[in-house]
This record gives structure tokens, sequence and C-alpha cells, in this order.
């Protein structure tokens, strides 16, 4: 049976209460419950934060499926979202998208055998200016080349 | 060039609200807080200004919308799920000017009766939470937000959401289901937002860029923004320029400003001695322009519809004379068959059509029939969905296949 953490619970009620419907706090908990519960949304999850919130589990996935940022499937401890939108393509994401492919040696949206990374494409993150971009958590990397992602990979593996 | 936006964007620390202060920020909301409510919606429907989202839409006007004494509260909702592709401006304001959006929101709650705001921004943008978070705390430990805004008899809270990853939920209804907890889908309309929005009372969704102009205008006065742009586009106009440019970034122009221009003398021109080829001029959704297209078009709403494009949300893509065509509509419709959420049967299996038709003529494995299958598939969706994310597709395909067709169909036949 898993549970909320004693900083996540207080970090919940303190999402409640920004809302004068407590539907409307669904998504922000659904995030929470994500990086309390190993990064993804399982069904174990879907229940916990159901019931939490007086809503059967179904349709707490149904929310849940339709955000890209939301997983509903397990990825790595870094998940690597590299944009394939038109400003990122002109600068060279396709050669990103394929020197992550070599370097973890994994398809998009598998996850690396000492389950550290995974990867996928994205759509448009806001970086046109300064593609390709990627996303990694909370963490944008920017003007990125092969080498440069690379050296990126190895850094957060060495973590 | 008046800057209304980025006149301190970028000296540093701007971020902080000793810094906003020092060079007279809340100062605005001052005034603001000093007039009639009614007042300021006068003001701002006097001065112009319309929605920088990408809808163009007079924002005065849209705030009269709103009913009065309906025994439900109004909400404001601030649209920061900024995700159309090549437009990263209001990413700009956010990052360097969160005391800028605050301050207009406020004065913009002022102006509905609004005592409960959000600032709904996009999931990707979570390195911006903690910062903006810290913003929003400031301006309640200065009583600038809170039970007594600036010490006046006006109670407002502003809280961040963030959303989860879907383009869609920039589209305002969208954003209101979202906001609510449910899927992104949108909803139609009527009954507008403005008499049943969020938890079906009246609301007011508005863009970051927008709401960033209002301390500007209640400062200076509409007439002063009146004075700026052109006869029907007032004010200034943030652009977000990528792709074949030899300076990226996001500039602040006079509407009216000629297109040319800016793409040479603000984005530094093409690089590599390269020539133009085409221009997106709003975003990924707006039909492309060629370049002999861009001779003498001005960046304004009315002179983009006449060269048969739009100004949308200023994100502005450059392709040079290496772009190929048929790939880069590809990228594009690979994009909203991704982002179609899926309501719609005509855009849900338009959108995804579309996309494999086109991957099909990359790959030099379509027919001839692909290229007018495309302008077919364009028909099927056009106007005929709940939200313009399918019309948002048809734009690009449409004026892509028509102005390049022989790209188009030399891929076919090879």
């Amino acid at each position: 049976m898993i549970e909320f953490s004693e900083d996540a619970k207080q970090r919940y009620k303190r999402i409640l209460s920004h809302y004068p419907d407590k539907r409307a706090a669904l998504v922000p908990v659904l995030a929470l419950a994500q990086r309390e519960f190993g990064g993804w949304i399982s069904q174990e999850a879907a229940e916990y934060v159901g019931k939490l919130m007086g809503y059967p589990p179904s349709d707490v996935l149904s929310v849940a499926t339709f955000y890209t940022l939301l997983h509903t499937k397990p990825v790595g401890k870094y998940h690597l979202e590299i944009c394939r939108n038109v400003s990122c393509w002109l600068m060279g994401a396709n050669e990103c998208m394929d020197e992550a492919k070599r370097v973890l040696g994994v398809r998009a949206e598998q996850i690396t055998a000492d389950g550290k990374f995974s990867w996928n494409f994205t759509e448009c993150l806001a970086s046109c200016g300064t593609g390709p971009a990627m996303q990694v958590g909370d963490r944008y990397f920017e003007n990125l080349t092969p080498a440069r992602l690379g050296e990126i990979i190895e850094n957060l593996g060495n973590d | 060039m008046t800057k209304i936006l980025l006149a301190n964007a970028d000296k540093p620390g701007q971020n902080t609200i000793a810094k906003y202060r020092e060079r007279g920020g809340y100062k605005a909301l001052e005034k603001a807080l000093g007039m009639e409510s009614s007042a300021v919606i006068d003001e701002v429907k006097a001065s112009g200004l319309r929605g920088r989202g990408g809808a163009g839409f007079p924002t005065g006007m849209k705030w009269s919308f709103v009913p009065r004494n309906t025994g439900k509260p109004t909400y404001l909702l601030c649209n920061a799920d900024e995700s159309e592709p090549g437009t990263f401006k209001d990413r700009f304001l956010l990052e360097r000017e969160p005391h800028l959006l605050i301050e207009g929101m406020a004065i913009a709650a002022y102006a509905l009766g609004c005592h409960l705001s959000y600032i709904y921004m996009r999931g990707e943008f979570g390195f911006l939470e903690q910062p903006m978070e810290a913003a929003l705390e400031e301006a309640y430990k200065a009583g600038i937000l809170g039970a007594s805004v600036l010490g006046r008899d006006f109670a407002l809270d502003i809280h961040l959401h963030m959303g989860a990853g879907a383009y869609i939920c920039g589209e305002e209804t969208s954003l209101i289901e979202s906001l609510e907890g449910y899927r992104g889908y949108p909803r139609i309309k009527p009954p507008f937002p403005a008499t049943h929005g969020f938890l079906a009372s009246p609301t007011v969704v508005n863009n970051v860029e927008t709401l960033a102009a209002l301390p500007w205008i209640i400062t200076n006065g509409a007439q002063a923004h009146a004075a700026i742009g052109t006869e029907k586009s007032k004010g200034t106009k943030l652009f977000s320029v990528s792709g074949h440019v030899s300076k990226p970034g996001v500039y602040e122009v006079d509407l009216g400003y000629p297109l040319l221009d800016f793409i040479n003398n603000e984005a530094g021109g093409i690089p590599n001695g390269r020539a133009l080829k085409a221009v997106i001029p709003g975003g990924s959704s707006v039909p492309v322009l060629r370049a002999e297209e861009c001779q003498g078009v001005l960046l304004d709403y009315e002179s983009l519809l006449k060269a048969g494009s739009m100004l949308g949300s200023g994100g502005m893509i450059v392709l040079d004379d290496t772009a190929k065509m048929p790939e880069v509509l590809s990228v594009i419709a690979d994009f909203y068959a991704h982002e179609s959420c899926g309501q719609c049967t005509p855009c849900r299996e338009g959108t995804g059509w579309a996309s494999k038709v086109l991957r099909n003529l990359v790959a030099g494995e379509g027919t001839k029939a692909d290229v007018d299958r495309l302008l077919k598939i364009a028909d099927m969706m056009e106007g005929k969905t709940i939200c313009p994310l399918a019309d948002a597709d048809v734009m690009p395909i449409r004026s892509f296949v028509t102005k390049f067709r022989s790209e188009f169909e030399a891929l076919a036949a090879s």
C-alpha cells in the first residue's frame, strides 16, 4: 500500500487550498503523485489519488492519460524529451535524436537496463530561438549538438 | 520605437520586486486603484489593446462582456500555456518580468471585480515554477496581493497552476476545462467564458503579453498607446523569430513595422549568404508566405490578413532557400496530429491522415494523387470542429501545398 510522505501530505493540503473546487486540484496532485511514486502514475498511484480525492481510479487515469507530462508507463530516472518541431528540426534535432538512440542504446519510450535513462521526442518547448532543445524534468538544455548531448548524458549518468 | 514590454528586460535582476519597484513598478496599480473600475475598462478600450495570444480580439471589449452582479465570483485566468510552434515571447516575459505580469493581472482583476485569479503555465516550464512562486510570494509580502491590495478595500489572490503538457490547453475553453481538473477538451461556444467559464462563473482569459501591457497603458494613458501602431493595430508587439536568421530571439516593435525590415534589421538577416524562401509569420498554424509575398507587408493584424496570412502569436519562422517545403509541412502536420485532443472526428482523423500522407510523400513512397488528397483532407477538416485546432492544421497544409506544389509533385514522381 503506497502513501504520500509527510512532506507530500503538506503539499497536497496546500494545493487543495488554492481552489474553490477540489476537482481543480487533480492535475497538480497527479504531478505530485508522479514525483512521489517513482516518476509515473501506476494503477496503484491512480487508486491512491482517487481514494484521497474521492474519484474512481478510471476517472483519475482518464485525466492522466491526456497529458504528455503525466506518464502512465515507467520512464527512466532521467527522461530526455527532445523537441522535434520546425525550428529545432531546422537546427538539427534529428541528429540529436539519433545520438540519444546511439548513446543510450534504446529506442524512444524504452528504458536503459540500469533504469537511469529513457528518451522520447516531444513537441515545441518554446525554445525555438535556442534550438535544438531538450527537457529533462525541471531542466531545459538548449543549443544542443550531438556532441553536447553526449556530454549531458554522461554527466547525468554520473549523478 | 517605444518599448512597452521590454524596456527593462535586458537589465539584470528585474525579476525581483526591489528592482521592479526601483523603476516605478506597481505605481500603475496604485493609479488604477484610485480610479473607478469601469474607468479602467474604458481606458483599456480606448487604448486599442488587442489580445496578444493569437486571436487579436480587443481586450477592453472582452472585459465588457463580463456580466456584473451575477452573484457568482468573476475569475481572471492568465494564459501562460505558450505552445504554438515558433512562439517563445511569453516565456521571455515570464522569465524576466514576472512582476510586470503580476501588476498587469492585478490591474485587470481590479477592473473586472475579480478576487481569485490563476496563472495557467504550461507544465514544460517547470524550471519557471519556483521563480514565479517566489515572485508571487514577494508580492504577497509587500501587500500587493492578499486581503488588502496596497492597503485598499480590494482583495486579490493569484495562484500559479502548472499544466501537464497539452498544446490544446492554450485554447481558452480547453484551458478552463483543464484547470477544472479534466481532460483538456474544448467546449462548445456559446455559452462563452465571459458568462460561463471557470466553474460556470464569469471568466476572462488573457494572454501573458496582453496583461503585461496594462501597467504601461495605465501609467501613460490610453491615448499614448493608441498613438503607437497603425489605425486598427495599436501599440507594440513581441515577435519571437527563429529558423534561418542570424539573431533569433524576442524583439518588440511597433505594430505596422515592415516584415522584411524586421528580418533584416532586428533578426540580423539570413545567414550564410542564402536567400529568403518563405516566412511563417505568426506561429506554425498561420499560412506561409513566399519571399515575394513578403514585399511591402507590414507586421500588423490587417496587413498580414491582406497578404493572405495572420499575425497570430507573433511566432515567426524564417526559411531560407535550402528549406524543403514538404519536409517542413510534414513536421508541422506531425505536431497537429500529436496535439489533436481527439474529441472531434474530422480533426482526430484528418490530422492523423495528413501526417501519414506527408510522411509517405517525404519518404518517396507517395503518388501524385496524394498531393490532392492533402487538399481534400484539409477541406474535410475546415470549420467542422469545436475548436480551431483543425483549422490550424488546414492553413499550413493548404498554403504549403498550393504555393509550393511543384516540390510536392516532384517528390511524388520520384
